[in-house]
């Protein structure tokens, strides 16, 4: 990957962040702490402050730079939460980069988020939004950045009936049903802002 | 050997320095005791480096049990752990019990000298689940 190309997906998925920073503590107030988009800002607010530090970095190196900082900086769930799937994806890295190495890839960080979470999909976390992509990615075939944002924004939906399991939302059981999981949003949020700024690279 | 280490993670500082102090008052000194409550902008949250400065400050050869209050206050005492180097990451484990009773169980059995083992199991026992 380019400096350029790296550059380009930090500050799109910083923005979409900031973006939505409201929107995605709102959906936190519902059913969680209340907090998700104003601990996600913090992290990617540090995070686009550290990224010129990381311009000539490998890939991998400037993944594992992104996923320090936002266990460090986030201060909710989320930042180790986040932190491990950037970490894990710069540790299995593909180079060259091509949608199988990535699919590898990105099923080794979510070996590593259930690990940490003591989750697995079904539960209305981040992950019932992190499998789906990964599984389309794994398909591979054409037009896939567009195919894989609307997957991740499908699959988000798809936490809304979901009851809670894991986190702070499980504690509401059944009121926990009806509300898009701020895990989720802002993972398909992610996934989108990264597939923007590659289609229009 | 000097008794095993008591941390109080909360998401509140206040909680977490409340709790503290009624583990000093209950069980004195005997045990090195440290708190952390609050993300890194001082608000409401927790903060990994503040947990790993926390741990720093508890420190014992025996160990450190870690207590928490809500889901990313152990994510994030989890994640510490992880950063610690390997011959300090086998002796800190968070205990899943209430946070402030689980700390005063936690330092009541770590000021008679038991093992860490025996601190986390005597604070796991108030846990409901």
């Amino acid at each position: 990957m380019t400096p350029t190309l790296q550059a380009k997906l930090i500050a799109a998925m910083a923005e979409t962040i900031f973006v939505h920073a409201e929107e995605l503590t709102e959906l936190d107030r519902a059913i969680g702490d209340g907090d998700h988009g104003l601990n996600m800002e913090r992290g990617f607010r540090h995070v686009l402050e550290a990224s010129p530090q990381w311009h000539d970095k490998p890939s991998a190196e400037t993944l594992k730079a992104l996923g320090t900082a936002l266990i460090m900086k986030v201060g909710g769930a989320s930042g180790p939460l986040y932190g491990t799937l950037f970490m894990s994806l710069g540790k299995a890295w593909p180079e060259p980069l091509d949608a199988a190495g990535l699919a590898a890839a990105l099923a080794s960080a979510i070996a590593a988020i259930e690990k940490l979470g003591k989750s697995e999909p079904g539960q209305k976390t981040m992950l019932d939004v992190l499998v789906p992509v990964q599984e389309a990615l794994a398909r591979g075939g054409e037009g896939l950045s567009a195919r894989l944002a609307r997957c991740a924004a499908e699959a988000a939906e798809r936490t809304v009936p979901m009851r809670a399991i894991k986190g702070r939302a499980s504690f509401l059981g059944e009121r926990s049903i009806g509300h898009m999981d701020p895990g989720a949003r802002s993972a398909s949020l992610l996934v989108a802002a990264i597939c923007g700024a590659l289609d229009t690279d | 050997m000097p008794n095993v280490g008591i941390v109080i993670v909360s998401h509140s500082s206040k909680v977490a320095e409340g709790a503290a102090d009624m583990v000093r008052q209950m069980v004195g000194d005997s045990v090195p005791l440290a708190w952390t409550g609050g993300d890194p902008d001082g608000g409401l949250g927790t903060d990994v480096a503040a947990i790993l400065g926390a741990i720093e400050r508890a420190w014992s050869p025996a160990g450190v049990a870690i207590l928490v209050d809500l889901g990313g206050a152990e994510t994030n005492s989890e994640m510490a752990i992880e950063m610690l180097d390997d011959a300090r990451r086998d002796k800190v484990v968070v205990c899943s019990a209430p946070v402030v009773e689980g700390a005063v169980m936690a330092a009541t059995e770590a000021s008679g000298g038991s093992p860490l083992e025996a601190v986390q199991r005597t604070a796991e026992e108030l846990s409901p689940v």
